[in-house]
């Protein structure tokens, strides 16, 4: 007895500047397997229907944040949606919007590159020779960890800015990503960077222009909450401003090794199983 | 100029409005609750003996220049975001910027002028 295999259309966006005159729906029919993703039925028409199809993918398994696409409306990583997940007859697959499309379903991210430059996103110190030279880790409680950590998760794939109602007006707004890793530095413990990460963001069409609709945070595919962060960076510069924020010190330096030797009650590791030379 | 100052003042002003909305319900809408020394001459709020009455006070004539600086300030900076965030030139959005705040402080004088000029006319009275 043959089996039938159950098939999914995949309406693909296919845009190729100077070429084509505006962007045009086109489907193609694929069968679905069991397990599939989005990612694997681009992968699929490309190998047996359309050989020019263009997307941008790197690692497939959510981490690297290349594949980030509108999938039925929803911005967000081809590889890590099933597609029996969105639709078990259609899908409508396109370039992630609010960016100009390089070809099919590659977007220019230049502007989102752009901006995550201009906040900063790395360590400021005041102390340019430890900078430089460093002599030793920073000391960082795991309580200070907490205040950022989620924030840190943030594989900049672009879909928060592809969802927010903001960036689609203003193309001078940073955006969700650049402000909420601007928060994600400045509530760092190690960081002494705020008064020069506020001056990028506290101006016309800067932080203030969110409008805490939390379409960003919705989009998230790693569970971060962009929105928040935002909401916390204004009331951090709010609060600079009235004098209310407490200054704290940037925390200090471990010199050297760690004295603290290996505790008792931590188990000797297992014998190797491939004999060591 | 540093957003988060206007930002902050915005907030504030909304709180002053939300402040002075709720005196003016309570003297103009809910006179059975509101002090005697507000509505003088008894009956309703809105009756002339009571308004000129009020009007007299330094109370009142501050108030509204209050409420009236909160609400232009809240107002217009709110309309002034609103045009910020339209895909529109950067020369418009600078030209509504300079436009707005010099609406904003021509009626802010002309509102705080008849404020002290009705005073000054229902102390006549």
């Amino acid at each position: 007895m043959s089996e039938t295999k159950k098939m999914i259309t995949f309406h693909v966006r296919k845009f190729e500047p100077g070429r084509d005159a505006a962007p045009a729906w086109r489907a193609y029919s694929i069968p679905l397997s069991k397990g599939m993703t989005v990612l694997d039925g681009l992968h699929e028409i490309k190998r047996t229907q359309d050989p020019c199809l263009a997307w941008r993918y790197s690692c497939r398994m959510g981490v690297c944040g290349s594949c980030a696409m509108l999938i039925n409306g929803k911005p967000t990583l081809a590889c890590n949606t099933q597609v029996s997940a969105v639709s078990e007859k259609e899908i409508c697959v396109g370039p992630l919007p609010n960016f100009n499309i390089v070809r099919d379903l590659v977007p220019d991210l230049t502007p989102l590159f752009e901006k995550h430059q201009a906040v900063k996103p790395f360590i400021l110190r005041k102390d340019q020779e430890e900078m430089e030279n460093p002599s030793g880790e920073y000391e960082q409680t795991p309580h200070e960890l907490e205040a950022y950590l989620q924030f840190s998760y943030c594989i900049r794939c672009g879909a928060c800015m592809a969802a927010c109602p903001t960036f689609a007006t203003d193309r001078d707004y940073p955006g969700p990503m650049p402000l909420a890793q601007s928060y994600r530095y400045t509530s760092d413990s190690r960081d002494e960077g705020f008064e020069e990460r506020t001056r990028a963001v506290d101006r016309a069409s800067g932080v203030f222009s969110c409008h805490f609709g939390s379409e960003c945070s919705a989009a998230c595919p790693k569970g971060v909450d962009p929105a928040k962060a935002i909401q916390l960076m204004k009331r951090r510069m709010v609060w600079d401003y009235l004098h209310f924020l407490k200054r704290k010190k940037p925390c200090g330096i471990i010199h050297g090794q760690r004295t603290t030797g290996r505790r008792e009650n931590i188990p000797e590791p297992p014998e190797y199983t491939i004999p060591q030379k | 100029m540093r957003h988060s100052r206007l930002w902050t003042w915005h907030i504030f002003a909304g709180l002053v409005i939300l402040i002075l909305l709720g005196l003016h319900m309570l003297i103009m809408h809910l006179a059975k609750f509101s002090p005697n020394s507000l509505n003088p001459a008894g009956g309703e709020a809105i009756d002339w003996a009571n308004v000129v009455a009020r009007g007299k006070m330094a109370f009142f004539m501050i108030t509204y220049i209050l409420l009236l600086g909160a609400a232009l300030f809240h107002g217009l900076y709110g309309l002034n975001t609103i045009i910020g965030e339209l895909n529109v030139g950067h020369g418009f959005k600078k030209f509504c910027g300079v436009a707005l705040t010099l609406l904003g402080v021509a009626l802010f004088l002309f509102g705080t002028w008849a404020a002290i000029a009705a005073r000054g006319a229902a102390m006549g009275m």
